[in-house]
């Protein structure tokens, strides 16, 4: 394990820390049930309020960090045997299948649990909790309909006029600071041939990679970025709503679809009430609470108004929670594969 | 007939049950304990491959990139491995140098003593049972040269489960298999003792006076019952009749003599002259005294037919037997002064027979003799031709040859009527040498006449 915790000091400077926290429930509660998560708290508070309705005594302390320090934080935590968070949610899941195959998880079995499908379950350990795709927003005042691309090789197509005037407007994120990032680049690579051909357009034509979805989704609704490639449809859903400028688009050759996945670490304190919010998550009542945040996805492009068919279930590829994925944390598979990133993004690294 | 059956006895269809019972279960546990055996090495063999394909999967995406080693990682060998959906993964490779290229570090190394490639071992992951796979793929470039090392590892839940789901197959197919069995079994047993039930059913109908021989087909394993059976039936029917023989001829020869009486004891009671009244009660006393000689010898020859029927056989020397009746001198009391002879040889005559039978028949032979006899009177026993003679000879000319001739029926009516009870002794010496396989011949020979007992010689006796 000594390489990954290398790599990881090597790499991820700017997310050392957690970015945001905050206190659901009583304040004198006597059990404070640690939830550490890459989700934004903005998006995840509801759910934590509709499971605490429920439970009396109880509070939830939230942490929201970046994928690849939480990452590093609950390995740390495994490797210390030191007790630390007691639900862990995060959207990098190859990172999540990675502790569980270290054997930092817990196992919890419950009616709940086994009604999962074999693809959002593994070992009884890890969960995928949401269903959220991987779409492309673009800003509908700046990209005339005609030109929204439905798919990569529309978006390729944009990128190909050497004076396009999507050069160095296209955004997505930095694989390297943002393990979802890295995580959807990895799946794509592995989907199908267009990665290559997309990455030598993004690098050619200096798009922008950066490290948070909040981060792309403003700049889209802004106008910095004309199309944002590979952002989570759950926060460009949310931004949508609120926002008309955000147009989205599910990409209709394939669309990645991500369940978050849970897991409750070895050493939680709490570990009856950490499998009681997952039971809770996994719920009817926890999944209508998760839809309404959109983590949940109906995957029908409906925050866009325009009329679209929505994207077949063919084109739906699911990230399950598979051991495949730790290919996808193999240093030197991981090292390759950023060197490549590198290669393309070299000229324009940080917007 | 059952209430004479001891409880405990087990029936045979229980036998039979609790053997095919114990034969199911000490069959079903070792077959269970090879079907897990088998199970586990079948699981084991299966996820072995696994493990090979995903070594060998990743040692050929090992490549020389200038002077470094490159492992491009591919995904179908953890797609493989991850055929075990369950199963935690470990991974390494090493290079020549040992320094290691990607993967778990702290993987435990295969064992000194395995050699051959692929070298398979069993070892802990990260506190977790698990079994590894280290494949080597050698490399002869300029910069790079040696061995490079693959170890790829998985924990044992798909192992098991698969151990698990074999074996449980196998023990549903063997508890097919053990009814199936019982049921074979329960037909077979039945089979196999409805002669018996058809015998026991025989033998239930069967008339309670009927002695005759059980005809029933029976199977050879239980002939030698039946045979005891329709023997001891025999055995019974022959006394029934002697029983039957002896009352007839009691009531047949009691009734003559008895009615003579009667008349006698009339004739005194209306007799007016004292010396006439005194003759007939010397007649009457003489009567009475034939009558009771009569009585017994027929209560003699009831002893001894049934002591010959029923009495266990030994081997007896028929020495003794012609000693005993010189001995025992009964003779003497009827006929004081006649001198017996006694005529054996130094060998031994053996026969199968009741010692006091043969006594009493040779007795009566000689009583005979002795009253109806002329002196010398012999009595001996020797071998000729093959069989055995007890006999008793006289000087004189025996009986009437008509007589001899009509001597195989049950009772000689002449006898009685004569008061002398002769024919009752021949009667009784015939019918005990008939017990044991023999006969009784009368026949004139040159000293005189010969009564002798002739039975067959006693095999192997000493």
């Amino acid at each position: 394990m000594r390489w990954l915790t290398l790599w990881l000091c090597l790499l991820s400077l700017p997310a050392t820390a957690q970015e945001e926290r905050r206190s659901f429930g009583d304040a004198a509660a006597p059990v404070r049930l640690l939830v550490r998560s890459t989700t934004d708290i903005a998006v995840f508070g509801p759910v934590i309020d509709a499971y605490l309705a429920t439970r009396p005594g109880l509070a939830v302390d939230y942490e929201q960090w970046g994928s690849n320090a939480l990452f590093d934080l609950s390995l740390a935590d495994c490797s210390a045997d030191r007790a630390g968070a007691d639900v862990v949610i995060s959207s990098g899941v190859h990172q999540m299948v990675q502790l569980v195959n270290n054997a930092c998880a817990a196992p919890h079995v419950s009616s709940q649990t086994t009604a999962l499908p074999a693809a959002l379950r593994w070992r009884d350990e890890l969960w995928g909790i949401t269903r959220e795709a991987a779409v492309m927003a673009y800003n509908r005042d700046l990209v005339p309909a005609g030109e929204v691309p439905l798919t990569r090789f529309d978006l390729l197509d944009l990128l190909r006029p050497p004076d396009s005037r999507y050069a160095g407007r296209v955004a997505t994120y930095d694989v390297e600071a943002s393990g979802l990032g890295y995580l959807f680049a990895f799946s794509d690579a592995r989907e199908a041939t267009t990665f290559g051909a997309l990455l030598e357009s993004l690098g050619r034509t200096g798009a922008v990679a950066t490290c948070c979805s909040a981060e792309i989704i403003a700049g889209v609704a802004e106008g910095t970025y004309l199309i944002a490639y590979n952002v989570l449809g759950s926060y460009a859903q949310v931004a949508a709503q609120a926002d008309p400028r955000i147009g989205i688009v599910l990409p209709q050759d394939y669309t990645l679809v991500l369940s978050r996945a849970l897991m409750i670490p070895k050493q939680a304190v709490h570990r009856q009430q950490a499998a009681a919010l997952l039971d809770f998550l996994l719920s009817d009542a926890g999944r209508d609470v998760l839809t309404d945040v959109l983590l949940i996805n109906p995957l029908t492009d409906k925050a866009s108004a325009e009329e679209r068919a929505p994207v077949s279930e063919t084109a739906l590829r699911p990230i399950g929670l598979s051991p495949a994925l730790i290919v996808a944390l193999d240093q030197q598979k991981r090292a390759q594969f950023i060197r490549r990133w590198r290669e393309n993004f070299s000229r324009d690294v940080r917007p | 007939m059952n209430s004479h059956i001891p409880r405990w006895q087990m029936s045979l269809v229980a036998r039979v049950a609790l053997a095919v019972a114990l034969l199911l279960a000490v069959g079903g546990v070792l077959v269970s304990v090879a079907a897990f055996a088998y199970g586990r090495q079948a699981a084991q063999d299966a996820y072995d491959r696994l493990l090979v394909g995903a070594a060998a999967d990743i040692a050929a995406s090992i490549s020389v990139d200038g002077g470094n080693l490159v492992v491009d990682l591919p995904v179908s060998a953890f797609q493989l491995l991850a055929l075990a959906p369950d199963d935690r993964i470990a991974y390494r490779v090493t290079g020549p140098t040992g320094a290691v290229l990607t993967g778990y570090g702290d993987l435990p190394d295969p064992p000194e003593t395995a050699g051959a490639s692929p070298a398979f071992y069993d070892a802990a992951f990260s506190g977790e049972p698990a079994r590894y796979a280290a494949i080597t793929r050698r490399f002869a470039e300029r910069n790079i040269s040696g061995p490079v090392e693959v170890i790829v590892g998985q924990t044992l839940r798909a192992r098991r489960a698969l151990a698990l789901d074999i074996t449980r197959r196998a023990l549903v197919l063997l508890a097919g298999a053990g009814v199936l069995m019982s049921l074979l079994a329960v037909f077979v047993v039945r089979s196999a003792l409805r002669p018996l039930d058809r015998l026991a059913e025989a033998v239930a109908q069967r008339d309670p006076y009927d002695l005759t021989p059980i005809r029933a087909p029976v199977p050879r394993e239980a002939e030698a019952m039946v045979g005891a059976l329709n023997g001891f039936m025999g055995r019974i029917d022959q006394q029934v009749r002697a029983m039957r023989g002896l009352i007839s001829d009691t009531a047949h020869q009691l009734r003559t003599p008895v009615a003579a009486l009667r008349a006698q004891a009339d004739l005194v009671a209306g007799e007016p002259d004292g010396a006439r009244r005194d003759a007939i009660v010397t007649r009457i006393h003489r009567r009475t005294v034939d009558l009771g000689h009569l009585l017994d010898q027929m209560l003699s020859r009831a002893l001894v037919i049934h002591r010959a029927e029923s009495q266990r056989r030994e081997t007896v020397d028929l020495r003794d037997a012609a000693l005993e009746v010189v001995e025992a001198g009964d003779f003497a009391l009827t006929a004081p002064g006649v001198e017996i002879r006694l005529i054996i040889g130094e060998d031994a005559v053996p026969v199968l027979g009741d010692l006091l039978s043969l006594t009493e028949a040779a007795k009566n032979l000689l009583g005979n003799a002795v009253k109806h006899g002329a002196a010398p009177v012999r009595v001996g026993a020797s071998v000729a031709g093959g069989q055995a003679l007890l006999w008793v000879e006289d000087g004189g000319s025996g009986p009437a040859p008509e007589y001899i001739t009509r001597l195989g029926s049950r009772f000689a009516h002449d006898s009685v009527s004569r008061g002398d009870g002769s024919g009752l002794g021949l009667a009784i010496a015939a019918a005990v040498a008939q017990a044991y396989g023999g006969a009784l011949a009368l026949e004139r020979v040159e000293t005189g006449f010969r009564a002798a007992l002739v039975l067959p010689l006693a095999e192997g006796a000493s």
